[in-house]
């Protein structure tokens, strides 16, 4: 059953240095308030999964929390590049980092699985590529019943799932809308899992593509408003697209990057003292 | 579409470029649709000649009707406009990998003459000199859609003897490797940049430049390619862009 905590408690409680996490959001309700407290908990170690790690990934590599990242496609979209996750690859800054690289249709494979509580999940897919050479997690099987070879990509192996979601219910119950991407994988196929929701409401209204976590399918959910800014939450805020620019600034230097973390990360208690701290022109739009 | 408009003529090489590619969507076709220069030229085919155009994109969104051209695959606007939106793991599979797509249309950082495509390292893979973001939905895109329409600016760190990387395949070494592999789609068979377009030859077995742009000679493209460019024996000018497509192009991407 879900238990209702503060973000910071369910960080402490249910990530540890060492896991396996996925903070996925496929460019909507990103968690990125989840990524900030990883970072002030100073989490070492990670084993970082997502198919489009952006700026928070960018964020918790530069400040040296990840050991390994397993991905699909790692940028700045609209933007840029992710300079410290280039940094790490390309330079071994802060640290070396181990990569594992997929297409998005064996990430989404591979989170599928994890939900199925399957070994590995099939595609038709990487075929004449060499990500099917540098990936040792690709593999192929053939049909027994059709004799067509496809390929093969295990199940994540996840400690802990953290997604936003737009709202819960005050059982716990979760929903989330709009493009939903991987989230319900994320949770169903993690061991733990923690929501970030906009707020608590009585009972849900109808969504079109509604999609429902029932409590008992999540460990944690903390109630962080703007809880994925600069990304957004359909019918809650906009994305932010200035501030994805403006990153491109910040990012390029490690220096400016080490103090902008530091003043706006590190030194602030929350999420809320976060987006306080924030140039209001970055800030985006809330609704209502 | 950053550069300026050329003082000779009355358009940009980059508008040009989206403008041609926007051409090669016949109304009506189901589309998946890379971000960036791709989601330019398919939403400007779907303001001009394609109104039926179906615009998918891999955040899941079906049928997409943006007003202005998206940051990202995953804007507010594409969710919001669409017919449907479904999640991640569907769009691969139901609809990709079940073959209901018509065209995939990708972006490139170097392409080389069989439509291999590589947007994932310069360098060894190892120790790389620039890390590019990797594959997205591009090797499935090109593995699973109909026939793939590849675009990107034109220079010889673009248009390469050699990828890097196959992030995404093509036609392999021209031998027939997509039916060895049992590949269900055609594979690339456009390639558009600033410069002109390269449509791909069976019986040459390569790309082989069929237009170029105005102001643009048939040796100024043969230099900005690295590899020995074949050139069909007639090659004609691309259609200059019509003044409706400028306006729709223009009022699409200035938001």
């Amino acid at each position: 059953m879900a238990e209702f905590t503060t973000l910071s408690d369910a960080i402490g409680q249910h990530v540890h240095d060492g896991d396996t996490v996925a903070l996925e959001g496929f460019t909507h309700l990103i968690p990125f308030a989840a990524g900030h407290e990883l970072i002030r908990q100073r989490r070492r170690d990670l084993t970082l999964v997502r198919m489009t790690p952006d700026i928070i990934y960018d964020q918790l590599i530069g400040m040296g929390c990840a050991k390994k990242l397993i991905f699909s496609w790692a940028g700045n979209p609209g933007a840029g590049s992710l300079h410290r996750f280039r940094d790490a690859v390309e330079k071994g800054l802060p640290h070396a980092l181990e990569i594992e690289e997929h297409s998005h249709a064996g990430m989404a494979t591979r989170y599928a699985t994890s939900a199925s509580g399957l070994p590995f999940g099939i595609l038709r897919g990487y075929a004449g590529t060499d990500l099917a050479s540098v990936t040792k997690n690709i593999a192929w099987v053939t049909c027994p019943f059709t004799g067509e070879q496809l390929a093969a990509v295990p199940a994540l192996d996840l400690d802990v799932g953290v997604i936003c979601a737009q709202q819960a219910d005050r059982d716990g119950n979760v929903l989330l809308w709009g493009i939903t991407g991987v989230q319900k994988e994320t949770v169903l196929g993690a061991r733990r899992s923690i929501v970030l929701v906009e707020e608590v409401v009585d009972s849900f209204g109808p969504h079109v593509n509604g999609v429902v976590l029932p409590s008992w399918t999540v460990d944690a959910i903390a109630v962080v408003p703007s809880g994925s800014f600069p990304s957004y939450a359909q019918d809650y805020s906009e994305r932010a697209n200035g501030f994805y620019a403006y990153w491109e600034s910040i990012s390029r230097d490690r220096d400016v990057f080490q103090s902008w973390m530091s003043e706006h990360v590190l030194e602030t208690r929350d999420h809320q003292e976060f987006l306080a701290s924030l140039d209001p022109q970055l800030r985006g739009t809330r609704h209502g | 579409m950053v550069d300026t408009p050329n003082a000779e003529l009355a358009w940009a090489s980059d508008e040009m470029m989206a403008v041609a590619a926007a051409r090669e969507l016949e109304d009506a076709t189901v589309c998946f649709v890379g971000i960036g220069l791709p989601s330019t030229a398919a939403n400007l085919a779907r303001a001009t000649h394609s109104p039926s155009a179906v615009l998918i994109y891999e955040s899941g969104c079906i049928g997409a009707k943006p007003d202005h051209v998206p940051p990202s695959i995953g804007d507010g606007v594409l969710s919001r406009s669409a017919d449907a939106v479904v999640a991640v793991p569907e769009i691969f599979t139901y609809w990709l990998q079940a073959g209901r797509i018509d065209v995939g249309f990708l972006g490139a950082a170097q392409v080389d003459r069989w439509g291999n495509i590589n947007t994932t390292v310069v360098g060894e893979y190892d120790a790389p000199s620039v890390r590019l973001p990797g594959a997205g939905g591009a090797p499935e895109i090109a593995t699973s859609c109909r026939r793939v329409i590849i675009t990107l600016r034109h220079n010889p760190r673009a248009l390469v003897e050699k990828v890097d990387f196959v992030t995404s395949f093509g036609h392999g070494d021209g031998t027939g490797a997509r039916q060895r592999l049992g590949l269900p789609g055609a594979g690339p068979q456009v390639i558009i940049t600033d410069l002109g377009i390269l449509r791909y030859d069976t019986d040459a077995a390569q790309f082989v430049l069929t237009e170029v742009h105005r102001g643009v000679e048939v040796d100024d493209v043969i230099a900005a390619t690295g590899w020995d460019l074949r050139v069909a024996s007639s090659v004609r000018e691309t259609p200059a862009p019509q003044p409706i497509e400028l306006d729709a192009l223009r009022s699409f991407v200035k938001v």
